[in-house]
């Protein structure tokens, strides 16, 4: 019960590492490049939540200096995800150009029927 | 020239960075070799001046854009870091004088300034992993380094290229992704992103909350892992280092996985300590293991291949099995044999790939087949292989007998002795390999491509001659390479006065 309780009261992460287990799952599982894309994108989306989570300080507020305000929420995590996107969304493109480079020189992108023809890479 | 000195740390990335961008706008192969020359030998100056300098006054501690660490961003440069920079930089400056008719060979004209521009940014990339002291700065020059790799081993000739390198970004994305999963568990766990901070904290944090900290020694171990080839985290790296063209194979055979294995070192000893990392989890047990099945298993794979540059590829991943033994035995030893190998081996490795690349520009192929008789043909060419090799069997004179040295001495000091008789028997492994292709090479009628083969012009011998030299020089002469990683390694283990 007590574990229940902690698992609710923490869904958030629950969340997270759903989504980053099914992400890595896909990776390893399909054999089609754009689907192994894909589930790459989702399991470094979901490290994305893993940082922006408690970042969240219950009751703070936007970290601008105000005297009004005394509880500030932590603004680094946001900044370093900022430069995690722009990474990520650099690694997919690169991906998606090589599968785009990969069907011009076999005509699949389904890694099974490649290595039928080429043996290990 | 006071501003020169005084932002070095800076300049060891800016310089490749901007050199890269320059590259990537020139229009003609030779304007982007030229770029890359002088960007890739002025890094070594500012890394040798900066080792000096560390050697005269102590840690160098550059705070980026004048915010003092732990809230802005610190370059720190200690014993650690100066060396594998200067490991890196010298690698980097030593093969662009072979660059220039391999890569005309190898790759198309309009795409040779992108491959200088990729090759400049991964040089960049590599060189900031090593000189920052941001654990999350780490991340990013990770991926600048990887990225730039990926496109590196894509413009290889053959189709299988594109497959290797859509395998790499793979691997190597997740590799990545599970260091900042790392990075995020110690961040939670300490509030800082500082390394030197981090270790700080890390001790109460440890008693307070020890689970997110040793998750992150976990997903770190295996994150660095994936990127340094650990066995059975390595078959990313034979058809990487197969299919990219022979240059960049050179490059990041001598420098990549050496970055990557100094993020593990600076990891265990500086960040989490010896204490966290070898009591708390079993690490030390692990990678022990996995460094022995490496020499084995990774040199038996070696045996079989046909392709040399695949054979060498293999080799690769039993040699950083030798580093990681080092590090797993953490003792005084072992750690020196360990980090002196990441320097003989980046040595030896980049004189045999670009022997074979010297190779592929005579005869377009790296087949065993082709190259018989081709020791005859081309005799400098096979002589800097030969050297090359006695340096990975560990033959005394070379360079890689002393990290052998050192790691047995390591294990004995262990009690472990077992282990020296596993060291010297996976050698002999290495005796198999290397000595299929000189039989091969020496000892056969030439092939119909080797017949017509003499050895490369100068501009491609001299790299190869200096790496070489240094197998042998530093085979005698270990002051320099086995000296320093003692006073490293006792700086890392907290003993003795070096830091």
């Amino acid at each position: 019960m007590e574990t229940i309780g902690k698992l609710v009261a923490h869904y958030n992460y629950v969340v997270t590492i759903f989504l980053m287990v099914a992400g890595l799952y896909i990776v390893i599982a399909r054999s089609n490049m754009i689907k192994k894309l894909v589930g790459l994108s989702l399991f470094q989306t979901s490290v994305y939540l893993l940082y922006i989570e408690p970042g969240k300080i219950i009751g703070g507020t936007a970290p601008i200096i105000d005297p009004a305000f005394k509880v500030y929420s932590n603004p680094l995590p946001h900044v370093l995800i900022l430069t995690a996107i722009v990474v990520g969304i650099a690694t997919v493109a690169l991906g998606l150009a090589l599968v785009v480079r990969i069907y011009e020189a076999y005509g699949t992108i389904e890694e099974d029927e490649i290595f039928e023809t080429e043996g290990e890479a | 020239m006071k501003l020169v000195a005084a932002n070095l740390p800076a300049l060891q990335v800016l310089i490749p960075l901007v050199g890269a961008l320059l590259a990537a706008f020139a229009r003609r192969g030779a304007t982007g070799w030229a770029i890359a020359l002088v960007a890739s030998w002025l890094a070594p100056v500012i890394s040798i001046t900066m080792l000096l300098r560390v050697l005269e006054g102590g840690v160098i501690s550059y705070h980026l854009g004048g915010w003092a660490p732990p809230i802005g961003i610190e370059y720190r440069v200690d014993l650690l870091n100066a060396f594998v920079l200067v490991i890196v930089s010298t690698i980097g400056a030593v093969v662009m004088p072979f660059a220039r008719r391999s890569v005309a060979d190898e790759i198309d004209g309009d795409k040779q300034s992108w491959f200088y521009a990729m090759y400049l940014l991964c040089l960049a990339g590599l060189l900031g992993i090593s000189v920052t002291g941001d654990a999350f700065n780490i991340f990013v020059f990770l991926e600048i380094s990887s990225l730039s790799s990926y496109v590196l081993v894509a413009m290889g000739r053959s189709r299988r290229s594109l497959l290797a390198a859509f395998q790499y970004l793979i691997v190597g994305t997740i590799g990545a992704t599970f260091y900042v999963i790392g990075i995020g568990f110690l961040y939670l766990a300490t509030g800082s992103l500082n390394i030197a901070d981090i270790a700080v904290r890390l001790g109460p944090a440890m008693a307070e909350t020890p689970r997110p900290v040793l998750a992150a020694l976990a997903f770190l171990t295996v994150g660095i892992s994936l990127k340094l080839a650990l066995f059975p985290l390595h078959v990313w790296l034979p058809g990487a280092y197969a299919g990219a063209p022979s240059l960049a194979t050179a490059f990041l055979a001598g420098t990549s996985t050496k970055v990557a294995i100094y993020v593990l070192i600076r990891l265990f000893f500086s960040v989490f300590g010896v204490g966290i990392t070898f009591n708390a989890l079993p690490v030390g047990e692990v990678l022990l293991v996995l460094s022995v099945a490496a020499m084995f298993i990774a040199s038996l794979s070696a045996v079989s291949q046909g392709d040399v540059k695949r054979l060498l590829a293999y080799s690769s991943v039993a040699q950083v099995g030798y580093i990681t033994l080092g590090i797993s035995l953490a003792n005084v030893s072992g750690l020196t044999g360990g980090i002196v190998h990441i320097f003989n081996h980046a040595i030896m490795k980049t004189a045999l790939f670009l022997s074979l690349g010297a190779i592929v520009y005579r005869t377009g192929s790296a087949g065993l087949s082709d190259l018989a008789g081709i020791g005859r043909r081309m005799p400098l060419t096979m002589a800097v292989f030969v050297i090359g090799g006695a340096g990975l069997i560990g033959v005394p004179g070379t360079a890689g007998f002393i990290s052998k040295w050192y790691l047995a001495v390591g294990a004995l000091e262990r009690g472990w002795w077992p282990l020296v008789f596993l060291i010297v028997a996976s050698s002999l492994i290495a005796v198999l390999y290397i000595g299929r292709v000189v039989e091969v090479a020496w000892f056969r009628e030439p092939s119909a491509v080797a017949a017509k083969a003499t050895d490369p012009p100068l501009s491609m011998l001299l790299p190869m001659f200096v790496l070489a030299a240094a197998t042998l020089y530093f085979g005698f002469e270990t002051q320099a390479s086995a000296g320093l990683a003692g006073r490293i390694a006792e700086g890392l283990l907290g003993i003795g006065s070096a830091r």
